[in-house]
Order: C-alpha cells, then sequence, then structure tokens
C-alpha cells in the first residue's frame, strides 16, 4: 500500500517540477521513490498480512504484492531506458507524470478488492497510456496508435462498466468477496443477465489484455507509438492486466468457471494461432513484438484457463509476467537503440553481430526466451503453462501451443538470423547510452538467472 | 562427483576459451578436450571396478517443489556414449587446424559447450534436466552453422532449428504428461525410473500416444524417412566440424533417447506401433540407399548414407531384443567414428581440390598414396567389413531385426549390398581412374590431417578385430535394458 502512495505522490511531485524549477532533480528523485516503493512493499510481503484499504476497496494480500513487486521493478528498469528519451521531449515533466499515474493505475489493478476499484484502475492506467501513445506529435502514426487506442480502449471500459452494472444488477454488491459468497448461496438461481454481465466483463478484459479476436487495436498501437511506450504497454500494463482478470476470474467468478471456461479457451486457441501466424508475415519488429505479446497473452490466458491447484497457478502467472517483462524490456531496450534511424522493419538489424557484437548477444538471449529456448527464464515460463494444462480438459490446446510455439520460433529467429548472418548496410557503431547498456545487460542476466534457479520465484506461493 | 565434473569441465573450459584471442583458442580448446576424455577414460577405469561407484552419479535438488533434480549418473550405456563424445570432440578440434575460422574463440568455444551438452544428455537420470540438456545441445550447433556454413546457410539452419524444436516441445508435452502420472508418496517426480514406473501404468492408447510424441522428436534428430527432409541440406551447408559434430554425436543423441527414455517408458505403445516405426526405419535405409547411389556431391552422398545407417540403427533398438540393441550400441559407435572419418575426407578432398563433385576427380590415389589407404580403410568401416568395427554391429542388428520379422530383416540387409555399392562407386570415381585434367596436384597431407585419420584407421581396425572391451559393457548394458523392458 505504501507502495502506491509513494507512487502517487510522485506523480503529483512530478507535476509540479515545472513550476517549482526542479526538473533536472526529477529524474534521481523518482528512481529513488521508486526504489522506496519496492523497498516496502518488499517488508509488506515480509509481514505477510493482508490489511484492507477504504471500507476494503484495496487489499494488498500476497498475490498483489507479488505482481506490484514485478510491476515496481520493470518500471525502474524502464525509467532508466527511457531517461535519455524525456530528455529529448520538451514537455519532460507531463510525460513523468503520466507514466507514474499509469503505475498507480497498475497497481491498483493487482490490488483491487472492489469493482469500482477495478474500473478506476482500468481507467488510471489507461488514460495516461492514450496520452502517451500519441506523444509524437508530429508524427501521423503515433497520432493513429492514440486515436485508435482510446477509441477501442473506451470501448472496452464501457463493456466493463456494463458488465459490473449487471452483475451488480443480480447480487447487490461491488465487493468481489460478497460477490463470490453471493453465486455460492444462490448457485444455480442467478439470473440470465448476470451470466450477460460475466461475458461482458470477460471480453473488456481480453481486450485489455489484446487477445483475440479483440487484438486489432495492438499491432498498430505497438507500432506507431514511441517504442519506449510500447515497452510500457507490454510489460507493465500487460502485468497488470493479468493480475487483474486472475483475481476477477480465479477468485471472484471461479465458483462459475463453468460459463467462462469454454469461451476463454476459444480465445486462447484463436490468439495462439492468429497471433503466430500473423507475426510471421510481418516485417516491422514492434509489429511482430505486438503479435508476440498477443501469442504471450494467450500463454498466460492458458494458466488461468488450467486454473489447477490455485498456488501452481499463481507461481505460474506469476514467473511468466516476470519472465516476458524482463525479455521484453531487453528487446525493446535494443529495438529502441537500434531504430532510432528511423527504420523500424528486421533488416534494421543486419549484420548487428559485427556492429555491436554484446547487443546482438543480448537481443538474441531476449529473443530465445520470447521463444521458450532452455536455459532462458521463457523456457520455464511455457514449461510451468504446460505443466498447469496438460493435467486439465484442455489437452488440445496445448497441441496448438506446440504446434504455433514452432511457428513462433520462425519469427524470433529471423531477428537472430538477421543479426548474425545478413550483410549489414551501414558500418556505423551504434549510439547507446552507458545507462541503456546497463538495463540492457541486467534484464538479459536476470533472464538466464532465473532460468537457471527459477525456484526463486516459482516457489513463491507454498502448495 | 566425477560425473558432474564430466559435464562442469566442458562446460567452464568452453567459457573459457571464449576470452581467449586467436590461435591459442584452439590450443587450448584440444587441451581441454583431451583433458575430458582423459576424465571419460577415468570413469571408465572406474566403471570397470565397481559399476556402482558412488563417484559415477551426482544428485543434486533444483528446482524442489516441482521435483526437478539435477541428477545425473554413469551407466554402461551412457559410458560408452560418453566415451564416443569424449573421444570424437579432440578429433574433430584437431582436424580443424588446417582450417583458418574467422573467430576462433567462438567457434571453439561453442564446440566445447556443444560437448556439454551433449554429454550432458547422455548422462541425465532426471526427465526434465534431460529435455533441458537435449535442448541446450540445439543452441551451439545453430550458431557454428549459422556463422561458419556455406552458401544459403540463412534459410537451412533456420529449416534445421524449426525442425528440430518442432520435435521436441512435443516430446515436452509426452514428458510431462508422464511426470503427470508419477506418485511417489504423493508427489510428483522426475527421476527416470519413476517416469517409467508411471508410463507402464498408462493404458495401451495413453501409450501409444505418448510413444508418437516422444518418438517423434527422437526421430527427427536421427532422422528417420520421412522426418529426414531437413538432414542432407544440413550436413552439406554445415562447416566441416559442425557437420562432424551433427553426424557423429548429435545423431547419437536420437538413438540413446529411445533406448532410454522410450523402450523401457511405454512397452505396450511399442507394442502396438514399434512395427510401423521399424517399418519407417527400414523404407529409410532404402530410400535414402538409392538417393545416395545417384548423388554426385561426396559430402551429399555421406549425408545420405548416415540416414541408411542410422535407419538399421532404429530399426534394430525398436525390435527391442538383447541383439537388436546391442548391435545397435556398438553400430552407434562405429558410425559415429567412421562417418567423422568420411567428412573429414570430403573436407581434405575439397581444400586440395576444390570440389567434391565425384565426377570432376578421379586418378588421387596416383598423387597420394597413402591418403588412398587411409581413405579405404575407413570406406570399409562404413561398409562393414568383417574385421573393421562397423562389422559386429551390423551383423548383431540385422540378427536382431531378424528376430523380428524376417521381411523386414531381408529389406534391411539390402543396406550391405546397397551400402557397398554406392561405397565403393564413390571410391573408384575420386582415387581409381584416370586422372582428371581439371583438378590440380593433390600435395601431401598436412600433419595434422594425418594424424587424425590414422587415429581413426587404428580404431577401426583395431575394434574391428578385438571389439570384446566395448561389446562386454554394451552386452551388460542391454541386459539391465531387457530387464525394464520386461
Amino acid at each position: 500500500m505504501k507502495g502506491l502512495l509513494i507512487i502517487s505522490g510522485l506523480g503529483i511531485l512530478a507535476m509540479l517540477a515545472e513550476i517549482f524549477k526542479f526538473k533536472k532533480l526529477l529524474f534521481p528523485m523518482v528512481l529513488l521513490g521508486i526504489v522506496a516503493a519496492y523497498a516496502f512493499n518488499f517488508m509488506e510481503w515480509k509481514t505477510g498480512m493482508s490489511i484492507p484499504y477504504f471500507d476494503n476497496m484495496i487489499g494488498f494480500d500476497k498475490l498483489a504484492i507479488a505482481f506490484s513487486g514485478i510491476i515496481i521493478a520493470t518500471a525502474f528498469f524502464w525509467f532508466i531506458l527511457a531517461n535519455d528519451y524525456f530528455e529529448e521531449e520538451t514537455s519532460l515533466v507531463d510525460h513523468f507524470a503520466l507514466v507514474l499515474f499509469a503505475l498507480v493505475g497498475a497497481l491498483m489493478l493487482t490490488s483491487f478488492k472492489n469493482m469500482t476499484t477495478l474500473f478506476l484502475g482500468v481507467e488510471i492506467m489507461s488514460i495516461p497510456l492514450y496520452v502517451l501513445a500519441a506523444s509524437k506529435k508530429k508524427d501521423i502514426k503515433s497520432n493513429e496508435a492514440g486515436f485508435k487506442y482510446l477509441i477501442m480502449g473506451s470501448f472496452a471500459s464501457g463493456f466493463l462498466l456494463f458488465g459490473i452494472a449487471l452483475i451488480y444488477g443480480a447480487t447487490g454488491s461491488f465487493d468481489l468477496m460478497q460477490i463470490r459468497s453471493f453465486i455460492s448461496e444462490h448457485g444455480a438461481d442467478m439470473p440470465l443477465f448476470f451470466y450477460v454481465g460475466v461475458v461482458f466483463m470477460l471480453i473488456a478484459m481480453c481486450f485489455k489484455v489484446s487477445a483475440a479476436p479483440f487484438h486489432f487495436w495492438a499491432p498498430d498501437v505497438y507500432q506507431g507509438s514511441p517504442t519506449l511506450i510500447t515497452a510500457l504497454m507490454s510489460t507493465v500494463v500487460k502485468t497488470a492486466a493479468f493480475a487483474a482478470f486472475m483475481r476477477l476470474f480465479m477468485v471472484g467468478f471461479a465458483e462459475i468457471s463453468s460459463v467462462w471456461t469454454g469461451i476463454l479457451a476459444g480465445v486462447v486457441a484463436l490468439s495462439l494461432i492468429i497471433a503466430n501466424f500473423s507475426a510471421a508475415m510481418q516485417n516491422n519488429v514492434k509489429r511482430i513484438l505486438a503479435y508476440s505479446s498477443i501469442s504471450h497473452a494467450a500463454f498466460m490466458l492458458m494458466v488461468i484457463l488450467a486454473n489447477v491447484r490455485s498456488n501452481l497457478s499463481v507461481n505460474a502467472l506469476i514467473y511468466y509476467s516476470l519472465a516476458y517483462s524482463l525479455g521484453s524490456i531487453a528487446a525493446f531496450g535494443i529495438v529502441y537503440n537500434v531504430t532510432k534511424k528511423g527504420n523500424e522493419n528486421v533488416d534494421a538489424f543486419n549484420g548487428l553481430a559485427k556492429r555491436n557484437p554484446s547487443l546482438a548477444l543480448c537481443m538474441a538471449v531476449a529473443m530465445l526466451s520470447l521463444a521458450g529456448i532452455p536455459i532462458t527464464s521463457g523456457f520455464f515460463a511455457k514449461y510451468f503453462v504446460f505443466t498447469a494444462m496438460i493435467g486439465t480438459q484442455y489437452k488440445w490446446l496445448l497441441i496448438i501451443a506446440v504446434l504455433t510455439s514452432a511457428v513462433g520460433v520462425y519469427y524470433y529467429l529471423r531477428v537472430v538470423i538477421a543479426m548474425y548472418f545478413k550483410k549489414q548496410d551501414t558500418h556505423e557503431p551504434i549510439a547507446i547510452e552507458r545507462s541503456n547498456i546497463i538495463v540492457i545487460v541486467l534484464t538479459t542476466a536476470a533472464t538466464i538467472a532465473i532460468g537457471i534457479v527459477p525456484g526463486i520465484v516459482a516457489e513463491m506461493f507454498e502448495f | 562427483m566425477l560425473a558432474a565434473l564430466l559435464i562442469l569441465f566442458p562446460l567452464l573450459a568452453g567459457l573459457l576459451v571464449f576470452f581467449v584471442k586467436g590461435n591459442t583458442a584452439r590450443n587450448l580448446a584440444l587441451g581441454f578436450s583431451i583433458i575430458e576424455f582423459g576424465l571419460a577414460l577415468g570413469a571408465f577405469c572406474l566403471f570397470k571396478q565397481d559399476p556402482n561407484a558412488c563417484m559415477l552419479s551426482f544428485d543434486h535438488v533444483w528446482v524442489k517443489s516441482l521435483g526437478i533434480h539435477f541428477s545425473v549418473g554413469i551407466d554402461g550405456l551412457s559410458l560408452l556414449m560418453i566415451l564416443l563424445t569424449t573421444f570424437l570432440v579432440p578429433l574433430i578440434i584437431l582436424s580443424s587446424f588446417t582450417t583458418d575460422h574467422s573467430k576462433p574463440n567462438n567457434f571453439y568455444g561453442l564446440i566445447l559447450l556443444m560437448q556439454m551438452a551433449l554429454v550432458g544428455v547422455f548422462m541425465a537420470n532426471d526427465g526434465f534436466l534431460f529435455y533441458v540438456f537435449w535442448e541446450l545441445a540445439l543452441i551451439p550447433i545453430y550458431f557454428i552453422c549459422l556463422l561458419w556454413g556455406g552458401e544459403d546457410r540463412g534459410r537451412i539452419t533456420f529449416k534445421f532449428f524449426v525442425y528440430t524444436l518442432f520435435g521436441s516441445l512435443f516430446m515436452l508435452v509426452g514428458l510431462i504428461y508422464l511426470y503427470n502420472h508419477t506418485n511417489v508418496d504423493g508427489l510428483k517426480s522426475w527421476a527416470v525410473q519413476d517416469l517409467y514406473t508411471a508410463g507402464r501404468s498408462l493404458a495401451e492408447n495413453q501409450q501409444s500416444a505418448v510413444f508418437w510424441m516422444i518418438f517423434i522428436a527422437f526421430a527427427i534428430k536421427m532422422p528417420i524417412f520421412p522426418l529426414h527432409t531437413w538432414q542432407p541440406d544440413t550436413y552439406v551447408t554445415a562447416p566441416t566440424q559442425g557437420t562432424m559434430l551433427l553426424s557423429g554425436i548429435m545423431l547419437k543423441m536420437g538413438t540413446f533417447g529411445v533406448i532410454k527414455w522410450l523402450l523401457p517408458v511405454v512397452p505396450l505403445g511399442l507394442e502396438k506401433w514399434g512395427g510401423t516405426a521399424i517399418a519407417l526405419s527400414v523404407t529409410g535405409i532404402i530410400y535414402a540407399s538409392i538417393i545416395a547411389i545417384s548423388q554426385k556431391d561426396f559430402k551429399r552422398l555421406i549425408a545420405y548414407s548416415s540416414i541408411a545407417h542410422v535407419g538399421l540403427i532404429s530399426a534394430g533398438i525398436l525390435s527391442a531384443n538383447q541383439q537388436g540393441i546391442q548391435g545397435a550400441i556398438m553400430q552407434m559407435l562405429a558410425h559415429g567414428v567412421n562417418v567423422v572419418g568420411l567428412f573429414f575426407i570430403a573436407d581434405i578432398l575439397f581444400r586440395h581440390t576444390g570440389t567434391r563433385e565425384m565426377d570432376k576427380l578421379g586418378g588421387i590415389r596416383g598423387m597420394n598414396g597413402n591418403f588412398a589407404i587411409l581413405f579405404l580403410i575407413i570406406l570399409l568401416g562404413s561398409v562393414a567389413l568383417p574385421l573393421t568395427n562397423g562389422f559386429v554391429g551390423e551383423f548383431l542388428l540385422i540378427n536382431g531385426v531378424y528376430q523380428f520379422s524376417a521381411t523386414m530383416a531381408a529389406l534391411a540387409g539390402l543396406t550391405v549390398i546397397l551400402g557397398a555399392v554406392y561405397m565403393l562407386r564413390s571410391y573408384q570415381k575420386i582415387m581409381l581412374g584416370e586422372r582428371n585434367d581439371s583438378n590440380v596436384a593433390f600435395g601431401p597431407l598436412a600433419t595434422t590431417d594425418k594424424v587424425v585419420l590414422s587415429i581413426i584407421c587404428v580404431v577401426v581396425v583395431a575394434f574391428g578385430v578385438y571389439p570384446k572391451p566395448l561389446n562386454d559393457i554394451a552386452e551388460e548394458a542391454v541386459k539391465t535394458i531387457m530387464l525394464n523392458l520386461k
């Protein structure tokens, strides 16, 4: 909880920076604040008590703390990566504030206990992102991205609200636990519009995690937004959305899983197939990563679908989020530096192994991790999903997952082949900030480290 | 402890070699790989004294909650495979001394990492660990082929990678399925014996599904018809050392996998589908032999001959009797040595004449008699003439397949005739006949080339005349395996 408060404070502080002229100090202050937020978060984990706040609107139980930890850590890396990007921008302060508020929304999503806080979290996280997506004001693609994101996002919010309203109508409560106990009491007597509400909420959440067939915004928005904003979307936002998805469906609607699991299975199958085959046909690296994020979303949804002994699922989802976030931060950090010249196609990576061998190595590790090759963390992430799924009735989804994973290797390897095999067009060395190098190397090392000792993350919740 | 050291040493050595500049890297790599061979010989001596010595196994918890252990151990079968691996790697490194590779530190570092993964595959006693090493082996060889390969390597290595990964993922699902059925005091386990128990408790149709899921990974690696299409291109495109690693050792991962990780797991599945798999293997033998006969490129010819040989090995293993499996093990050893020799000869020919096309070669015997003799010995080993190392294995293999089905044995036996046809014809075209105008003088061999070829020839003859030490270990190993099959 203290972490949430600190980051809210930082957001307000950032808005004041222009007026009181401490712009130069802002960056170190934000970093310190984030470290402090992480430290408080960690201490709350150690004490291990779940204290409800604001009339049980928000509560930081262990699940919330774990996801918050991933989000805050990713944000820390992201800010270091984005330092020089902020310097290039004229309105530095606004951007800082927007990102920090998006983080506040993300943390709320991990810890909501009430439908209203869920909605608030979604909106607080999304609205700054609509602006950030369009923040390259003179670039038409960026404008398109912001506009599309806004329209589609509002649409999804509409579904979410409608769903909440219907559920409120049926159960008379916004509180997640009360809804749950209401369902278990009344069982089969629920009115039809209650189920409609559940399905509407499912659709809205699928929008937010960009699962097919509600994914159409993702490639355009990922491509058009400034690269670092895309990085933010595919890590922090995605993790938060999954934390919310998990809490909503595995806690709130667990009793009526028969209603939504069938639909979710269809969503997963579609996402896997559409995402991987579309990605294989792309040339733009950011679009490839967008489709890849859809495919990873499908894998994470499989965990929710499997819902076996719940701690196994929780561990799997946390591990997956972390592995995916680390891999994505490294990948986007490199993409950001390589595509600075404007060419965002795969051929921008041609001959990178000669121009900058260590950068190419990090990219190769990130790609192999996203593709799920041992001994990177991406492999264990996939392994946990497979283990969770094998005991369920959805074995056919596993087969689809295996086949599409093989397709997935195709587009990840294209980047590797471009780096190591294709001839470069220029011999110019890549100008890259030292801070960026540190982030890239650290996240790459972490990707391998939690692949070698997955236990430190995968055993956070005993079962 | 020795077991863990066998994995750890090449890992550390490989990482060290990455940071060494120039030719020191290859000398260091050679030194390290010879030390590793020494370690393997140490394991051999220990095994001879006491097969259950505690030095030969190592077990440490990796991920506790999921029952994953870093558990490795040496039994008869893995000992032979490790001896083969550690014997071949120094030869492979030595064979590269006459070729200048760019960035030698990366090249040799990757070879040593590859060795680490291979040794790991052969020693793993934990299903999960086996899979990790299995996949790990793919990465160094992929980069070796991609960075130092020939024309069009981007597309070809890519096909190779996706093909093998595709199979591996199925195997992963199959293994997880087995793991999910294990039950050791209420907990799940990845230990090999527990997976055996779990596999046998399954019903026939479940066993059949698991059989195909796991077999597909091994079949791609070997490769078995019709999953072989990645192989000829990859073998031809890869740098010689990469081809040697692929054909000499990596191919054995597949056959080894069938013996240790498939046969004992799903006996009912094997009973039902083993015949089909044998039929595919035998089809592969004939198919590949016929294609080999019509090849013009010598390296490609060896690639196809390799498919034919491995088809016979696979048929022998799948017939699941003492002779078949024992012959397979002997033939895996012999084929490993011979095919490395043959690919090296192709490399030498190419370096001296600039071509591998057999029509453009001829009369080399007249120019370099020593080379002709060395070539002939390795070639005869490959054809499995009596008193060469190939003979014992091939004889046992056909015997094993015969016990399964006489028709299959008759068809598989064609490999003896067809093999002799394409091998002797290639020798005739390259070495004998008139000297072809287009090729320049074939000078004397470099010292390192001579050393490599001589060592291989000595092994070919020595283990042809006296195969007993290896055969004894193989026989004992197969007896243990057969106990698991019942």
